[in-house]
């Protein structure tokens, strides 16, 4: 097992470039997720740790040794792919011992190797199947044995549970965490889910437009996101913004919206430009008969648990999470209030969040 | 009403006209074959009596004829030979002639199997070669390329066959077991490139990605993982590429006169007492016919998927 490093790793395709000067430090035996939407350069990265893509420039360490360059095959590391890419015309134990025929291992050796990498992950009583008789379950168990067997520097994933269905999607993602725990190998996994993020990873790099805009603990992606990006990528639903016609001072720590005056933490950066934003998360927000923003119901969804109450206002829609028991109509009139300080303010010209008492 | 069937599942009428129609095709591809066959198993009278005869007494006199030289001999000779010592003699000596050695038709048989095995596996290894490139890389051109290869088939071959006499006459190929393999590999690969390039595309790339992080080299990956779940392509192409080089007619009667002379120009210079030997004739067809009626049957599970591709993702 190792830590994976890559530093200013660019990847360009024609005119197009894939991943931006990316920087990015994975532990040994972290469980680690690049996030992003499609086309934001996630796989590329993780394909240029797996050697299958070759980095415009840059470079990638796997340990201490600087493997950008090198084949895929002389990385040792092990890839489990979206669609599996199990070998059809082999068996379940043909597929789990193909990586180990060609390092050389007695054939006692293979046979130990693959019956332990099977009962790890209870496949072991469909050894002799072949691969098209299995359940989506099972395939993508016996994916996780073909990578577990070789026992590799590090496990890449790339979006192995994007083809399972909600049930066993679920259920896989419990299984993984666990294999996780009990091997502790350094995974590195992608993903554009942003619960399957939030569930499996001790720390997350979110990307977007081929850049990490950041890479952090899922808490501190979910709280005190570094980029407005981040803010509204995470979250179901995302971050609140409200638009905001004046610069940010140091040390402010009211802010004049709509002739109301609001509390926000106390500002530590003088903003650049002079239309900013102000980013709240649906929970910190809650209804109120005055003293608030002015709007009117538009659509309450329920949730079972919580109930989220959008409301139409001068600053467009915006979402509250509120408790069950609040009751509204469509088309009322309700003023809505930060309930907590829990609020960000957004740069207009960087898009990055400024640093205040709450983002420190 | 009948609920028992879907709507997308033929009625039993047209299923029983289908049925009717693929027998009567049936019966009428297959009467100048059968004919064929029959004529092997006549002799030479009952081969050319008018009307022709649908039943008669089968003799393997075509075989005989097909596979040995014969003279004929007066009478009074025949009777001061010992008698013959098996029965094919004694079937040559019945028409007052005696055997004076073996034909040229096993020799031109078995060119016809090297050759055409032999340009058979070429065709379909550089094929798949070169289809797996078009498919994974970036050719530079690729498309100009593509179309180039293809283009070569847009003139009957026989087009060119002054320029290629004369090149094999220069080159030495002329009458060679491997000219005649290299013009049909070469005639052959452009429709094997194209079929076989369909079949890779069909194929994730991932298999060999996986493959290739397990530790094999992409050449390694090539043989073990992709041509495996290519066979479907490898086996239709292989049967189209077999049945053009066993069949080709033209350039072997033009390059090969005894040493590569494959079958197809020999069988219809057979010739016995005064005419054609029909019997022989139809003989050597028949078992012309079966080598690639043998290799299509073996592949025709594959052919069968085969002639499908692209139609359904597996």
């Amino acid at each position: 097992m190792s830590q994976i490093k890559i530093s200013n790793l660019q990847k360009s395709f024609g005119d197009f470039t894939a991943v931006k000067n990316s920087n990015l430090t994975i532990n040994d035996k972290e469980f680690f997720v690049l996030l992003g939407p499609s086309g934001c350069g996630k796989t590329t990265t993780l394909r240029m740790i797996a050697g299958l893509e070759l980095p415009t420039s840059g470079e990638i360490y796997l340990g201490e040794e600087e493997v950008g360059m090198l084949r895929a095959s002389e990385r040792d590391i092990a890839f489990v792919f979206q669609l599996f890419a199990l070998y059809p015309h082999m068996n379940v134990k043909n597929n789990l011992s193909f990586p180990l025929k060609m390092q050389g291992y007695s054939r006692s050796e293979i046979k130990t190797r693959v019956e332990e990498a099977a009962k790890l992950l209870r496949i072991d009583h469909i050894l002799n199947s072949s691969i098209s008789s299995l359940s989506g379950g099972d395939r993508q168990r016996v994916a996780l044995g073909r990578a577990l067997v070789r026992r590799p520097k590090a496990f890449l994933m790339d979006e192995p549970l994007g083809t399972l269905d909600a049930e066993f999607r679920e259920l896989m993602c419990l299984e993984l965490k666990k294999l996780h725990i009990d091997i502790g190998a350094t995974t590195v996994y992608v993903t554009h889910d942003q619960l399957e993020a939030m569930s499996l990873a001790d720390r997350i790099a979110v990307m977007d437009g081929g850049e990490i805009l950041q890479a952090d603990e899922p808490a501190v992606i979910y709280n005190k996101p570094a980029t407005k990006f981040v803010a509204s990528f995470i979250g179901s639903p995302g971050m609140n913004f409200i638009n905001i016609d004046q610069g940010i001072s140091n040390e402010q720590s009211t802010l004049n919206i709509e002739g109301t005056n609001f509390n926000i933490p106390k500002q530590y950066e003088i903003s650049k430009s002079k239309k900013n934003s102000f980013g709240i998360r649906p929970e910190n927000l809650s209804l109120t008969n005055e003293g608030g923003l002015k709007g009117s119901v538009f659509g309450v969804e329920y949730l079972g648990s919580r109930k989220i109450v959008t409301v139409k206002t001068n600053f467009g829609e915006i979402k509250v999470k509120t408790n069950i028991s609040t009751s509204v109509k469509i088309n009322e009139n309700v003023q809505i209030k930060p309930s907590n300080n829990n609020i960000i303010i957004f740069d207009g010209e960087t898009d990055r969040s400024l640093k205040s008492e709450f983002m420190n | 009403m009948d609920t028992s069937r879907s709507y997308l599942e033929p009625s039993s009428f047209s299923k029983k006209l289908a049925a009717t129609i693929i027998i009567v095709y049936t019966v009428i591809t297959l009467i100048p074959i059968s004919w064929m066959v029959m004529t092997s198993f006549k002799n030479v009278n009952s081969a050319i009596s008018y009307p022709p005869e649908v039943f008669f007494e089968p003799s393997l006199e075509g075989y005989v004829n097909l596979f040995t030289n014969r003279s004929r001999q007066s009478q009074e000779y025949l009777d001061s030979l010992p008698p013959p010592e098996n029965w094919y003699e004694e079937l040559v000596r019945s028409r007052e002639m005696v055997i004076t050695g073996p034909s040229k038709f096993l020799g031109r048989y078995s060119n016809s199997m090297i050759i055409g095995f032999g340009s058979t596996f070429a065709s379909v290894f550089l094929g798949a070669l070169a289809a797996y490139a078009f498919s994974r890389f970036r050719v530079p051109l690729k498309d100009d390329l593509l179309f180039f290869i293809l283009s070569t088939r847009m003139f009957p071959p026989i087009a060119v066959a002054v320029p290629i006499f004369i090149m094999y006459r220069k080159l030495g190929l002329g009458d060679t077991h491997l000219g005649m393999i290299i013009l049909y590999t070469v005639v052959n690969l452009s429709l094997a490139v194209w079929l076989l390039k369909g079949f890779m595309d069909e194929i994730p790339k991932e298999y060999e990605e996986a493959a290739m992080i397990d530790g094999y080299s992409r050449l390694q990956a090539f043989f073990k993982v992709v041509l495996p779940q290519a066979m479907t392509g490898i086996a239709a192409t292989a049967i189209f590429c077999m049945i053009f080089s066993w069949n080709e007619y033209a350039f072997a009667v033009l390059l090969t006169q005894f040493n590569a002379q494959t079958a197809p120009p020999f069988i219809p210079t057979i010739i016995g007492e005064g005419g054609l030997d029909w019997p022989a004739i139809g003989a050597g067809t028949t078992l012309f016919l079966l080598p690639v009626m043998i290799f299509t049957i073996i592949l025709r599970k594959h052919l069968l998927r085969g002639i499908t591709f692209g139609a359904v993702r597996k």
